[in-house]
């Protein structure tokens, strides 16, 4: 072997020229690059095709409804005499269900993430989190069951009088809606929080704080970046989901944050028409299109927050 | 004496503060099983009320004017063959992605815009993917409500979850084991393929299984597909090619329908078709944990 090939003595780094002339042995290498390449390119074909369905309906939509009467009206009434489409009705909805889920989910996600981080053994969060994430993958139309027949008329409506709740509300809907997300919001808090340096607890501790003051001011604060992204990708699924709200809240727009009535939400809108088998051409077709594009556009500004949060926490303490 | 001195006694604001730290962990716990009891509960009522229509019956029958008579059948085999074609369109698209994107990506501009678009991708609403489908392969590609498109749409649906579960277990396996292939003079596909994957598969593994079991639970999409029918044929499997160009429906929409019937003796249908899809779906997810579990302690 001649002194040239000392460059690939162990401890040293490959040149990276070497690796790039091994390709020439096998140049059908190359095609495996290429497959990989457009595999890698199908997402991208994947957003490229929604945006460009999307846009293309909602613009001939807007072609036969002005921009007006999308944002300025405030009645949504698109299927039958005298049409409005108002958006904001169904706005409205999507708003209202997600803010009650919120006052549900929040205080007890971050509950649950504290007992895990900072109260549980280590033993029971090792029982436990694994059973929070197999709630994650329960189909969203099992809890749209439990929101109409056992929510609504085993619960709400004995409790509160068959008067007060109608058998389509957004309560119900909300409430399971909170139980979809609480498993988001509890364990990626609990990350967050499980990322959390020691040091800080143990100097908290040191000053003499007990265990509820280092989980509230120490711990949750440090934490707070990775549980807004936690909040904000539960936010991001509530307005997404389709089923629970479909089924439990009803199918009447309607312009209102009260729990207790009827309400119909963006996706609850796209898939009445959707089980109405809309013809290409009509008004209801584009219509699910232009309301499928306003909930692309909000879900997608709510990921991208999130996405910008997780990535703030991990430069943190990474 | 001296421990007697030594026994440190809080007393006035500390002791405050203590008893409410004491407190504070049956709230917090309190708070932990609340959510999972009352989940607990309602599966508990939903197994009561599904139970007694659990028969072979009830699996194999067709649906029925009849309650008593109605069978998933149709939506069994349906969303059997549209999960399936899911994954097996899926799967390869989406572990050559993520095998690109750990191994082959230069770490530039592309591959940012590559990530930052597959974690938006996989929270794009499911309805959104339902759409999607309905105006490219139902309308545009003139498929029409059949398997085939459900398919495709449950495939790109799935594809951004998988690669994201792919890459962690890629990125799982030691830089020493891809190096020392690279080392034994292996090219880099070679160090990949015979050496990385390999090690990756179990977790690659644990990510299919979990985006099946979303696949099987999908709905909102499959309806805007236009799987929301009543049948009375399933899809033949000795015909394969003119199956994928059945009409169909699938379980979770089956539910659906015998939720929203006013008629009360469909919600028991409901419950025992629950039940049913509970039971695919908790297999799955164990069976994910299950070789999560192996691997981690090999």
């Amino acid at each position: 072997m001649s002194l040239a090939s000392a460059g690939d003595l162990p401890g040293q780094s490959l040149p990276e020229g070497s690796l790039d002339k091994r390709l020439l042995r096998r140049p059908h290498e190359l095609a495996i690059l290429g497959v990989l390449l457009l595999c890698a390119a199908v997402s991208l074909i994947t957003t490229a095709l929604i945006i460009f369905v999307l846009v293309r309906e909602t613009l001939t939509f807007f072609e036969v409804v002005s921009f007006q009467d999308f944002f300025l009206e405030t009645k949504w009434q698109p299927l039958y005499e005298p049409v409005s489409f108002g958006i904001w009705e169904l706005v409205a909805g999507t708003l209202n269900v997600t803010l009650w889920a919120l006052i549900f989910a929040v205080p007890l996600g971050l509950a649950t993430a504290i007992y895990l981080s900072e109260y549980a053994a280590s033993r029971t969060r090792k029982l436990v989190k694994p059973v929070l994430e197999a709630l994650a993958g329960v189909p969203t139309v099992v809890y749209a069951y439990f929101a109409l027949t056992y929510v609504t008329q085993d619960i709400l409506q004995p409790l509160l009088g068959k008067d007060n709740v109608p058998i389509f509300n957004a309560m119900a809907a909300s409430i399971m809606l909170a139980v979809m997300i609480l498993p988001t919001i509890a364990s990626i808090s609990e990350d967050a929080m499980a990322n959390v340096p020691r040091d800080l607890r143990e100097a908290a501790y040191g000053l003499g704080a007990t265990r509820l003051e280092v989980a509230t001011r120490v711990v949750v604060p440090a934490a707070l970046s990775g549980i807004i992204a936690a909040i904000l990708l539960a936010i991001a699924r509530v307005i997404g989901e389709t089923m629970i709200v479909a089924i439990a809240a009803g199918s009447t727009p309607n312009l209102t944050l009260n729990p207790l009535e009827g309400v119909q939400t963006m996706t609850g809108f796209m898939l009445q028409v959707g089980l109405g088998d809309a013809a290409r051409g009509t008004i209801d077709y584009q219509a699910l299109f232009a309301v499928g594009s306003m909930l692309f556009v909000i879900t997608f500004m709510v990921n991208l927050g999130a996405y910008w949060f997780v990535r703030r926490y991990r430069e943190e303490y990474e | 004496m001296a421990a007697e001195a030594l026994k440190l006694q809080a007393a006035g604001s500390v002791a405050r503060r203590q008893w409410v730290a004491r407190a504070s962990r049956y709230l917090f716990l309190g708070a932990t099983l609340a959510a999972l009891s009352i989940l607990a509960l309602l599966m508990f009522l939903t197994a009561k009320e599904g139970l007694g229509r659990l028969e072979l019956d009830f699996i194999t029958n067709y649906p029925s004017r009849f309650a008593d008579k109605a069978g998933i059948r149709p939506a069994l085999l349906g969303t059997i063959w549209v999960v399936g074609v899911g994954v097996v369109l899926a799967i390869p698209i989406a572990v050559g992605t993520a095998i690109w994107i750990e191994e082959f990506a230069p770490k530039n501009g592309l591959l940012a815009f590559v990530k930052l678009n597959l974690a938006n991708l996989a929270g794009v609403p499911s309805i959104i993917y339902g759409i999607l489908g309905l105006a490219v392969f139902v309308r545009f590609y003139n498929m029409g409500p059949v398997i085939l498109a459900a398919g495709f749409t449950l495939a790109l649906m799935i594809i951004p979850m998988t690669v994201i579960a792919s890459q962690e277990a890629i990125r799982q396996v030691p830089p020493s084991q891809r190096d020392g292939a690279l080392a034994l003079g292996a090219t880099r596909w070679q160090a990949v393929w015979h050496s990385v994957l390999p090690s990756a598969v179990p977790g690659i593994m644990t990510g299919i299984i979990l985006a099946v079991s979303r696949a099987v639970g999908e709905t909102a999409a499959i309806i805007m597909i236009g799987g929301f029918t009543f049948l009375q044929f399933s899809p033949s499997i000795f015909t394969p090619i003119q199956s994928l160009m059945d009409a169909f429906t699938i379980l979770p929409i089956q539910i659906y329908g015998w939720t929203i019937d006013p008629r009360e003796e469909f919600r028991q249908n409901a419950a025992a078709a629950i039940i049913v899809l509970m039971v695919g779906v908790m297999a799955l997810n164990i069976g994910a944990a299950l070789i999560r579990e192996r691997f981690r302690r090999s």
